[in-house]
């Protein structure tokens, strides 16, 4: 109804259409009066709402903005300090050094080995966490084995403790079975991190589900495995984004755990970052630094721009809700 | 064809005793209606004979075999599942043939048993559909087809029909019969509904409270209530029920209270009884002869307060000495509320029932 009358009202005899329809619908009480239309005046508070917006999103941008800008201009300009100043010869060069060729401490192969680090960490952390935080989540949800409430207790004070104080004690651990510094120990860690709110996240889904669902392919013959790959999987498709937009921001972004458990050859990204930029040879190369920065934090970003939407659902549906 | 037999069943919940010591038999073939309130065990004792539930202490038999501990798929069950439960992610043929999937029926033999269930059901269209796309009644029939192709001995009901609209529910309501008719498999149907229950049971256990109150044909239990609850769960408008005392008076047999006397000489009573007796008389409102009464002799005039109009027939609220006594009139005599009407007892189909037990004497 709305629909209708909203398109009518374009047409030259808008409002004779638009009479007419609301007449029919005022004659049959079981179809709603199309809603008066909403008032766009500027009123003092929606012009205060605007400004508050404006100058929010100038503040969060400006940052950005700055890292833009001195990413693409060469040095001479930058030592003007003409900080806000749109390039006057623009250049990629720095891109092109951050990449491949910034300093290291004593090795200058750029970013890029770092970015490939980082990727070799993600994806199979990624991988590996969901999976075990789905079948988690399944079990706890739906065969709820004996002690599956102090089990789920356990994993959620796994959650809560801060990462920093089980650091040394893992490191020990790991030590001991041969996996400290190497590329299966820092996944390893990132799969074990990440089992607490990936579980939650997947016991939150399925306990929304019904749970005669699970009952009837229980009837069919449905063992614990193909239930869940054939059944509970197939329906777990906006949960999984979810859990891999969690994931991948939240294993590209750390830093402390890669510093300490990935070592020297499978250092991440973001610690190679901070070494390139806490790297001096003379001249603070504030133009690669910054292209360096934005290409770290390019696959994140990224992420958000693509599936903000997915991303906040999440949130609301699965990880805050206890 | 199995039968099901329940020997000592106890069931608990969360620590809750749902169901204490419960007996019952079903025969092969038959089609037995679990009919009670909410709340009353009947979907808790249905699910157990699923294996859905874990008993606490008793037997549960299928075809002559103890099944109180074997997992759902081997019990040779079928389950219908009031919110369908189908599987959201398959179409209605993947949905169909899932089991038969999982324990490797040949290919041939699985598409042999879709298409007569389809058929069965009218479901050959509907075949390549997703279930989101599929309206209730649709829905609701492909969670039976579901349960058809499994060929089970025994055909398991949770209140199927509640989530459909009056009209369909009719509808459903007779393919099941005629479903059953077709296949002969043992089914249990669980409903909360009276009208459901009658007419689909061939015998209906009748439940409150975890505890089977009477067990019997339709027809036995509509007529003769175990007690006063099975009494007044049937029946709509309910029984009408009138306080009172009976008494023995020589070869014949009085109930009588402060403004009523009926001789209820003919009763069929348990035991034969001795002096005066506290009961209560359940009269079905058919049993209510409204505005005949004049010159009969255990007439009384009572005031009209409420006519209802059912097409078929009315319903007619007496208010008698403060007591509210529905009666069904057939014919198309004139009756006018506020005004004083006399009716009788017809005292052949009366239930009497003990003032303290309130078991049928």
């Amino acid at each position: 109804m709305m629909g209708q009358v909203v398109k009518l009202d374009k047409t030259a005899d808008a409002a004779r259409a638009a009479e007419q329809a609301r007449l029919a619908a005022a004659n049959d009480a079981s179809i709603p009066t199309p809603r008066p239309r909403r008032n766009l005046a500027w009123t003092p508070a929606r012009i205060g709402v605007y400004a508050f917006l404006i100058a929010a999103a100038l503040f969060f941008l400006l940052p950005l903005y700055v890292m833009l800008v001195t990413s693409v201009k060469p040095m001479e300009e930058i030592r003007l300090g003409t900080l806000f100043a749109l390039p006057r010869h623009f250049t990629l060069e720095p891109w092109a050094q951050a990449w491949s060729s910034a300093c290291t401490g004593l090795e200058c192969n750029g970013i890029k080995g770092g970015f490939w680090n980082s990727v070799a960490i993600v994806v199979p952390s990624t991988i590996l966490s969901i999976a075990i935080g789905a079948v988690n989540g399944y079990a706890l949800s739906f065969w709820r084995p004996r002690g599956a409430g102090l089990l789920f207790a356990v994993l959620m004070m796994g959650a809560f403790i801060p990462v920093q104080a089980m650091i040394y004690p893992l490191v020990r651990v790991l030590a001991s079975v041969n996996l400290f510094s190497s590329l299966p120990g820092i996944i390893l860690i990132h799969t074990i991190f990440g089992m607490p709110v990936m579980t939650l996240l997947f016991r939150n889904y399925y306990a929304a589900l019904p749970l005669e669902l699970f009952k009837a392919a229980r009837i069919d013959g449905g063992g614990f495995w193909r239930i869940f790959l054939q059944l509970m999987l197939p329906m777990s498709t906006p949960v999984i984004v979810v859990a891999v937009i969690m994931q991948v921001t939240g294993i590209w972004n750390d830093f402390l755990l890669g510093l300490v458990f990935a070592g020297s050859e499978h250092l991440p990204m973001t610690v190679e970052l901070n070494n390139i930029i806490n790297t001096t040879t003379g001249e603070r190369l504030y133009n690669v630094n910054m292209a360096a920065t934005i290409l770290t934090s390019i696959v994140p970003l990224a992420l958000y721009f693509i599936s903000g939407r997915w991303f906040v659902r999440g949130i609301a549906s699965g990880a805050v809700k206890g | 064809m199995s039968n099901v037999a329940i020997r000592n069943l106890q069931i608990q919940l969360g620590g809750n005793k749902v169901i204490e010591s419960l007996n019952l038999d079903v025969k092969a073939g038959e089609f037995v209606v679990l009919l009670g309130p909410s709340g009353c065990g009947k979907s808790t004792l249905l699910h157990s004979i699923a294996g859905l539930i874990d008993t606490s202490a008793g037997q549960i038999e299928i075809g002559g075999k103890d099944m109180t501990w074997a997992d759902p798929k081997d019990r040779g069950i079928a389950l219908v599942f009031q919110s369908y439960a189908l599987y959201p992610t398959m179409n209605v043929e993947a949905n169909m043939s899932f089991g038969l999937r999982i324990n490797g029926t040949p290919k041939a033999e699985i598409a042999r048993r879709v298409s007569r269930a389809s058929d069965m059901l009218q479901l050959g269209p509907l075949l390549k559909r997703k279930p989101a796309n599929l309206s209730g009644g649709q829905r609701q029939r492909v969670a039976i087809g579901r349960a058809i192709v499994r060929e089970a001995d025994v055909m398991l009901f949770d209140e199927p029909l509640s989530n459909l609209d009056a009209k369909l529910r009719t509808e459903l309501r007779r393919e099941l019969k005629q479903l059953h008719k077709q296949l002969g498999a043992t089914m249990i149907y669980v409903t909360h509904d009276q009208v459901e229950a009658m007419t689909l049971a061939q015998r209906m256990a009748v439940m409150k409270g975890g505890v089977v109150q009477q067990f019997d044909t339709p027809d036995v239990i509509y007529n003769m209530p175990a007690n006063l609850f099975v009494a007044t769960f049937l029946g709509s408008p309910g029984m009408n029920l009138f306080k009172g005392e009976v008494e023995q008076q020589g070869s014949r047999a009085i109930f009588k209270n402060e403004h009523l006397s009926v001789d209820v000489s003919g009763y069929p009573f348990k035991a034969p009884l001795t002096g005066k007796h506290a009961c209560v008389l359940g009269v079905r409102p058919e049993d209510i002869d409204v505005g005949h009464g004049d010159g009969v002799g255990q007439a009384v005039r009572a005031s009209v307060s409420l006519i209802e109009a059912m097409g078929a027939h009315r319903v007619v609220w007496l208010d008698f000495h403060g007591t509210q006594v529905a009666g069904i009139v057939q014919d198309q005599q004139q009756i006018e509320t506020e005004k004083e009407i006399s009716f009788s007892i017809r005292g052949n189909r009366i239930s009497l029932f003990d003032g303290a037990s309130e078991q049928r004497l």
